[in-house]
């Protein structure tokens, strides 16, 4: 199934992209495509956060076909 | 209820005038608190030249509306503005304008402050600083200072 990834901030620039859509397997959670996505980049991120369709989740949210999920670091507005 | 994001400079003062009298609430409320958040040409011991300000479009807003509409649920806000930058920010720029609207100042106060605290921790913005050193991510906002 396709899903769509966007990236943000520091993690944009070190993925070298900003979206994407990917296929992946059925019931992969969230943690599954981040480790496959880094280490398909052979990238270390600490403290990253995660959004589906534009809502926090846990990182064992499994996904479903369509879904945006979104990996950036902390936040810092204001 | 008015959230924005603002993509050119914005004067926080005038842009708090205008809203208070468009609105049709005179009588209604005793109390106005806004907090106006400015950019600083320091941080963290370095001095920062210029910044650039992410977000992610839609989701930003929503995240936005989303505290905003709980903050007037909690607090009993009459009414509130709510504006924020993006893009390049030059120093001394308003960054973030929140201001709110209710019966007394206990409500304003405290609606005030949690809307900036809950703005801080989850709305999706980040803040690349360019210093005499180059340019950084800000990792972390400080918090609660």
């Amino acid at each position: 199934m396709k899903v769509t990834i966007k990236y943000f901030a520091s993690l944009r620039e070190l993925m070298g992209e900003s979206s994407r859509i990917i296929n992946i397997d059925e019931k992969s959670s969230v943690d599954d495509i981040w480790q496959l996505l880094k280490d398909s980049k052979q990238v270390e991120f600490d403290n990253v956060m995660a959004t589906v369709n534009m809502e926090y989740v846990k990182n064992n949210k499994v996904l479903k076909e369509g879904d945006e999920v979104a990996f950036f670091p902390p936040v810092t507005g204001g | 209820m008015l959230i924005e994001i603002r993509k050119e400079p914005f004067n926080a003062y005038k842009e708090i005038e205008i809203y208070e009298n468009n609105l049709d609430i005179t009588g209604k409320y005793g109390a106005t608190a806004s907090f106006i958040g400015s950019m600083r040409d320091f941080n963290e011991g370095r001095e920062v030249e210029k910044m650039f300000l992410e977000y992610y479009p839609k989701m930003t807003e929503k995240t936005l509306n989303e505290i905003s509409a709980i903050a007037k649920k909690k607090y009993d806000l009459i009414e509130m503005l709510l504006l924020h930058r993006v893009g390049n920010i030059s120093i001394g720029d308003h960054i973030v304008l929140v201001s709110v609207w209710a019966a007394h100042r206990k409500e304003a106060f405290e609606g005030c402050r949690f809307i900036m605290e809950e703005l801080k921790s989850s709305a999706p913005f980040w803040k690349k600083e360019k210093t005499s050193i180059g340019e950084n991510w800000v990792e972390k906002n400080t918090s609660d200072v």
